[in-house]
């Protein structure tokens, strides 16, 4: 079961320059909210705030407070370990391990946790290739074929697949779709869709048709502030501020 | 040039146009610009300098290929008497035997390997664990300070390292880590017999300081070379440092690190004068690494220049012919290993 | 806090009805002792093996300057080495001899590696500079020693003496493949346009690889001779046979001449002790020497790339 993300006053930088200015946010649990604007706005920075990927640069650093359920992230007694096995995440660029097969790819978290027990590890790698829609169609090579040699839809669906794994009550997708072409596109949405029912979504997209196909919630950020966040129909057909009526109505980005 | 006679002669220029009045008659073309000059100045034959250049470049590239036609040439022909007499006995037989001109190889193969394996286990680890602090855990400002230090071991003469092994390291060994080995480890067999300090381990461990900087090198290149979406990507399963560079960098690049390996391997092989230095030079098979024992480059190097005979002459370069073949087959393979991450862009600098 | 406001209307019964059979506990586990264990152990490693690593450059180069610095002396630097046992006696033809030694390497070595290097960049790029490109690296990891039988049996044998010649010819063929590399690499990182500007002057192909592209790429093909230069200076393997060394002072090519390293080494595996503390001293030139060709190096690159 999905959980919800409260966010305040959270801020981010990039060695001197600062890419967010105090976010507030509060991301209801077991929905998909979408982060939407133009190149640079800050929307990938946020969500890799959330679980603590964005100290991983050299250099970056953010502030504030986000609260994951109960899990305060940036809290004096967090290990960023756990906030990113609680915190599942899906990237752009699909990126499987190529040295591992199927089976590998999606056990590669659990065997992380300590799983080594076969007939366990087999269930949970079936369960979340199921959930992820790949089931069907990688069932027989599963210890075949690797995780590179699929297409790249497949290849996605796998990765969502590996952070299902861990149990994750919170998945982040950064642009999931943006490298795949439009039919893997589509089951990718499809499979966001259902995927709501038992995870938070956060999904970051510069496709606002994508926005409004699968989230109930978007948010629109420009220059590192968050500028408005509603009901994704509210957004699309009457927004509040001027920005993100020109931004939606595409006179910019 | 030669012009052509003008076959009739060329139309006046219209000097006049009732309606506009007159003309100036064209003026004649301005005088010739730097294109004319050059295309002027080259004859029809202008292609003969770019012909003699590409030939002049040929050969020295195939200079190159003639050197080394040249060396496998000399290195069969010279040791064609002995190949002929030993055989294949020459590869397994202990003799080493000058006076008697009967010439069994088996104890500098065996010291060649030996050396070099040792190397191999001391110098894996350590190289692997240098490329894995500068890759990956290296504070910015110190990387290219720590990088450039381990690449300085590498511009250290041989000769150098021998001198060093012979008054500095052999000492060490002989009076604080042999007997403490001996005392611990003595039980193994691998750890026996009398203490000179110079010996087989010793070779093992200058080879090991020789052959760092060549896998750290290889190591840290093909470790750049896994995509940054890979590490990130084990990092967003929740998985520790360490846990990242194993599973997101190292398992990626291993076939490149063995590559890189195998390169170390094909330096040591080779590897002639700090090795001479400290093995001790003596043509024995023994079990302990306390032992003196030979290298094939080693008794190239101690009895060529003294060598007595033709049979003699010729033993020593069969051996030298083995080196080469060794070394070429472990070289090629490894070239093969690294380039198949790298894609052909990384070479060895080492 | 969870949050249970559903905006879509659902009520909280039906939100949780679907979940499939959960295996695992869902609380989560705290990070295990032994991985949090590891993680420190493996950086620990990791840190030591650059030490460890490390020590034995310091330890080279501080034993080189306390135990050589003491024998370099003016006697040294000019004096030929006194018959053995005797005290006293330097290194100056030792010194000498490297150069002219070296002079002769690089006469052979960086025309050829330069040539090589321009082939493979200009004219290479098909199956035959494929050939050449793995010949040169498999001529790069012939044994040093090897080179030497190759070059006595092809030179020292037929003059039936030794000489700095035959060891400036080993060293040389040692040089080819370092000089050859980097002229190539050097070479296809000069744009393709530079040329091209060249040529539709009507500048012929020679005159453009020389004056145009070779001197855009010559801070790094300078670079890469002057490394092979101090990567051979340092040989004593193929000189062992070549130039064999010499008591004496000889600038001439076709006599046996004494070089620095081979005379660091007969003196390291001497049995007398004033021969010792000359070798560390003549290791000690030699290191700067080969140091100096390093710094030389960058020396002239960054001038080439700030000053000019």
């Amino acid at each position: 079961m999905g959980v919800g993300i409260e966010v305040r006053g959270l801020n981010a930088w990039y060695g001197k320059n600062q890419s967010l200015n105090g976010i507030d946010m509060t991301v209801p649990a077991n929905h998909v909210t979408a982060v939407i604007g133009p190149s640079g706005c800050g929307k990938s920075t946020f969500v890799r705030c959330l679980n603590r990927m964005h100290e991983t640069i050299p250099e970056a650093r953010a502030e504030g407070s986000v609260k994951v359920g109960e899990m305060d992230v940036y809290g004096g007694g967090s290990d960023p370990v756990e906030v990113r096995r609680r915190i599942g995440m899906v990237f752009q660029k699909p990126n499987p391990f190529p040295t591992m097969s199927i089976f590998d790819n999606v056990a590669a978290g659990l065997k992380l946790n300590g799983f080594r027990n076969r007939k366990q590890l087999n269930e949970l790698v079936e369960r979340s290739l199921k959930l992820a829609a790949l089931w069907d169609e990688v069932k027989d090579t599963l210890h075949k074929k690797s995780g590179a040699s699929l297409s790249g839809g497949q290849q996605q669906r796998l990765c969502i697949a590996r952070a299902l794994a861990v149990e994750p009550e919170v998945l982040l997708m950064d642009e999931p779709a943006s490298a795949l072409d439009p039919i893997s596109t589509s089951k990718i949405e499809e499979l966001i869709f259902q995927l709501k029912q038992h995870y938070t979504v956060v999904i970051v997209t510069h496709n606002m048709q994508q926005a409004a196909r699968v989230a109930e919630l978007t948010g629109f950020f420009l220059m590192g502030s968050l500028i408005e966040y509603d009901k994704t129909e509210k957004i699309f057909t009457t927004p509040a501020d001027k920005r993100t009526e020109d931004y939606v109505t595409g006179r910019f980005g | 040039m030669n012009t052509p006679e003008p076959i009739e002669p060329l139309p006046k220029p219209v000097t006049s146009i009732p309606s506009l009045g007159k003309i100036e008659a064209p003026r004649p073309a301005p005088k010739s610009t730097i294109l004319q000059k050059i295309r002027q100045s080259r004859p029809a034959s202008s292609r003969m300098p770019d012909e003699i250049f590409r030939w002049i470049i040929l050969l020295s590239a195939v200079s190159v290929f003639a050197i080394v036609v040249l060396v496998v040439w000399e290195l069969v022909d010279k040791s064609r008497l002995s190949l002929h007499q030993f055989g294949i006995h020459f590869f397994y037989g202990h003799d080493w035997d000058p006076v008697n001109d009967s010439y069994g190889a088996m104890p500098f193969i065996y010291g060649t390997l030996v050396s070099s394996f040792l190397a191999l286990l001391l110098a894996v680890p350590l190289s692997v664990g240098v490329a894995v602090y500068i890759t990956e855990m290296c504070p910015q400002g110190l990387r290219a300070i720590i990088s450039f230090l381990v690449e300085l071991l590498a511009a250290i003469p041989s000769v150098i390292y021998g001198l060093w092994g012979i008054f500095v390291l052999a000492p060490l060994l002989r009076d604080y880590v042999q007997p403490f080995l001996q005392k611990t480890l003595g039980w193994t067999g691998f750890f026996s017999g009398p203490m000179y300090g110079l010996g087989m381990l010793a070779a093992g461990i200058i080879l090991a300081i020789m052959i760092v900087p060549v896998i750290a090198s290889i190591t840290r290149e093909v470790m750049s070379a896994v995509p940054q979406n890979q590490r990130e990507a084990v990092l967003a399963l929740g998985a520790t440092r360490w846990e990242m560079i194993r599973m997101g960098v190292l398992r990626n690049a291993r076939i490149g690190i063995v590559g890189g390996v195998i390169l170390g391997l094909g330096r040591a092989l080779g590897e002639t004068m700090a090795v001479t230095m400290v093995i001790g030079n003596r043509p024995e098979v023994a079990k302990s690494l306390f032992a003196p024992g030979y290298t094939m480059a080693s008794v190239i190097a101690n009895e060529f220049s003294e060598a007595t005979g033709d049979m003699y002459l010729s033993a020593l370069v069969e051996i030298g012919l083995a080196l080469f073949l060794v070394t070429l087959i472990v070289n090629a393979l490894a070239r093969l290993l690294v380039w198949s991450i790298t894609g052909g862009t990384a070479r060895p600098r080492a | 806090m969870r949050w249970r406001a559903c905006w879509c209307g659902a009520s909280p019964a039906e939100l949780r009805g679907r979940v499939p059979n959960a295996i695992a506990p869902a609380a989560p586990r705290p990070l295990s002792l032994w991985r949090r264990f590891s993680d420190w152990g493996a950086t620990g490693f990791a840190i030591l093996a650059a030490i460890l690593v490390l020590v034995p450059l310091l330890a080279i180069f501080v034993y080189l300057v306390i135990k050589g610095v003491g024998s370099i002396n003016w006697a040294f630097l000019t004096q030929t080495p006194k018959p053995p046992g005797e005290v006293g006696g330097g290194m100056a033809n030792g010194i000498i001899g490297t150069g002219l030694i070296l002079c002769v390497a690089s006469v052979i070595g960086v025309p050829l590696g330069i040539g090589s290097g321009i082939y493979l960049a200009e004219y290479g790029r098909n199956r035959f500079g494929d050939v050449i490109r793995f010949t040169a690296d498999v001529l790069n990891g012939v044994p040093s020693i090897v080179v030497g039988i190759t070059v006595y049996s092809l030179i020292v044998i037929r003059q039936k003496h030794f000489s700095a010649f035959s060891g400036g010819v080993a060293l040389g063929i040692m040089m080819i493949p370092t000089v050859a590399r980097a002229t190539e690499e050097m070479l296809l990182m000069v744009p393709m346009t530079i040329r091209e500007a060249a040529y539709g002057l009507g500048i012929p192909r020679w005159r453009t690889t020389l004056s145009i592209t070779l001197r855009t790429a010559s801070a790094g093909v300078i670079t890469g001779c002057m490394l092979a230069f101090a990567r051979v200076a340092g040989e004593t393997a193929p000189l062992l046979f070549t130039a064999f060394g010499n008591q004496f002072w000889n600038l001439k090519l076709n006599q046996p001449t004494a070089a620095l390293s081979l005379q660091v080494f007969t003196y390291a595996i001497s049995p007398y002790d004033d021969w010792h503390k000359q070798a560390w001293a003549g290791a000690l030139i030699l290191i700067l020497l080969i140091v100096g060709a390093v710094a030389a190096v960058r020396i002239v690159t960054a001038r080439g790339r700030l000053g000019a």
